[in-house]
């Protein structure tokens, strides 16, 4: 799975790195960030691209698994 | 000068989105002494945007400051919104300021031609506001700051207060929202010309048209919008004078793009502070999440939010469009409840004006 590591980043950058990886990845892809707000940032951008998202936390932040595209 | 330079990279948090949290703050605040004395109109009890101290029966002072990182990368246009942005507290009191100082924090290794203009575009809205600027202080710091401290007089009795409105006040706010949501756009390259225009251009205008239009009417309670958003703002308000406050999301004025990059993820920390901050009061309805984060989006610079008698709404709304204030008003809400001990905030789509 293609991963953006956007930990230790502060906005817009995490959105900014999601944003392109959706234009090359159809595929899934997990996108590490470190604070919530970045974490709702993030779903907001991924739906906005009418894709669906899980997210979990992890030992250091959250986790958002974006799903193929459709 | 050094064109590459972009002075908002320096900055972590841009303009009033780097305000320390609503939460944090009243933890904080709550531990110092209180002070009090006889002629102090307006402490910072009611967290209202300055201090107010009676000197004699027609005048009293008011004294504030306001300082913050770049919100621009053009340093000219970070001193002009700098500036705007910290003389609006006075105007938010209802006065006129008079005396202004600088507060400047600079990288000790940055061109100074750059720091020139910074101080050159606050110097020009101190000008364009009719008070004097009379030097000020500066220290070395890796991350750009710079505002002013301000001092203005009003009359004793015609203190604008943030607390005072009363049921069936109708809410007016002079600047359209959405610049903390537009300057991260702008950060993250995603921002429209026309937006970033937009952006820049309401928050380098001064309050004070607004202020001096609305001199002619009854004001029950005033605040300028910044960093706790219109959300918190209203909360302070509804808090102060135990208001019920309802606000129509469809009838509020937001900057162009603003709607699109909020749904785009493109959203300040400060907004999900300001949101959580707002949370026991606020019943959103069947309100869109996204004007949630429009209305908790932190405002830099923004507009006066007036609290007026529905009799005289519309009046002012039209002595606002004569005065041409260069920004969009708005019936933001409207005040269905005061002096109650359930003070709250109500989202719904439209509010009702008789």
């Amino acid at each position: 799975m293609k991963e953006v590591d956007a930990r230790g980043l502060s906005c817009p950058e995490p959105v900014m790195l999601t944003e392109e990886a959706m234009k090359s990845e159809a595929g899934a892809i997990r996108v590490l960030v470190t604070e919530p707000h970045q974490k709702m940032n993030v779903e907001k951008c991924v739906w906005d691209h009418g894709r669906n998202c899980t997210s979990t936390e992890t030992e250091d932040g959250f986790a958002v698994v974006i799903e193929p595209k459709k | 000068m050094n064109e590459e330079i972009r002075l908002t990279q320096f900055a972590k948090h841009g303009g009033c989105a780097a305000k320390i949290g609503p939460d944090t703050l009243s933890r904080v605040l709550g531990r110092l002494p209180k002070f009090s004395d006889p002629d102090l109109i307006v402490g910072f009890e009611t967290s209202d945007d300055a201090a107010v101290y009676k000197i004699t029966d027609d005048v009293a002072v008011i004294q504030t400051l306001d300082f913050f990182t770049p919100v621009a990368d053009d340093p000219y246009t970070f001193g002009q919104v700098a500036a705007a942005n910290a003389l609006s507290d006075v105007y938010a009191m209802g006065g006129e300021p008079k005396i202004a100082l600088n507060i400047v924090c600079f990288p000790g290794d940055l061109d100074p031609d750059i720091l020139g203009e910074i101080l050159r575009g606050g110097a020009e809205k101190v000008r364009e506001a009719g008070a004097v600027l009379v030097g000020g202080h500066s220290i070395q710091d890796d991350e750009p700051k710079y505002g002013l401290s301000v001092a203005g007089l009003v009359h004793p009795d015609r203190v604008y207060k943030n607390f005072g409105c009363e049921k069936g006040d109708v809410l007016i706010l002079t600047k359209q929202l959405g610049s903390g949501i537009v300057n991260t756009a702008v950060k993250a390259q995603l921002a429209s010309e026309e937006s970033e225009r937009e952006v820049i251009r309401v928050m380098t205008t001064l309050n004070k048209k607004a202020k001096e239009t609305a001199a002619d009417f009854t004001v029950h309670a005033c605040t300028d919008v910044t960093g706790f958003g219109l959300l918190g703002h209203c909360s302070e308000m509804a808090d102060a004078g135990g208001a019920v406050i309802e606000l129509g999301v469809e009838g509020i004025a937001f900057m162009h793009g603003a709607k699109e990059y909020a749904e785009m993820g493109l959203i300040p920390g400060g907004a999900y502070r300001n949101q959580k901050h707002v949370s026991r009061l606020l019943d959103t309805g069947d309100v869109s999440e996204v004007y949630v984060d429009l209305l908790s989006d932190p405002q830099t610079s923004g507009g006066l939010l007036f609290a007026v008698p529905e009799n005289e709404a519309e009046d002012l709304l039209r002595a606002f469009e004569r005065a041409d204030l260069g920004t969009k008003v708005s019936v933001v809400g409207r005040v269905l409840e005061s002096g109650t001990d359930k003070p709250g905030i109500r989202l719904c789509d439209k509010v009702e004006i008789k």
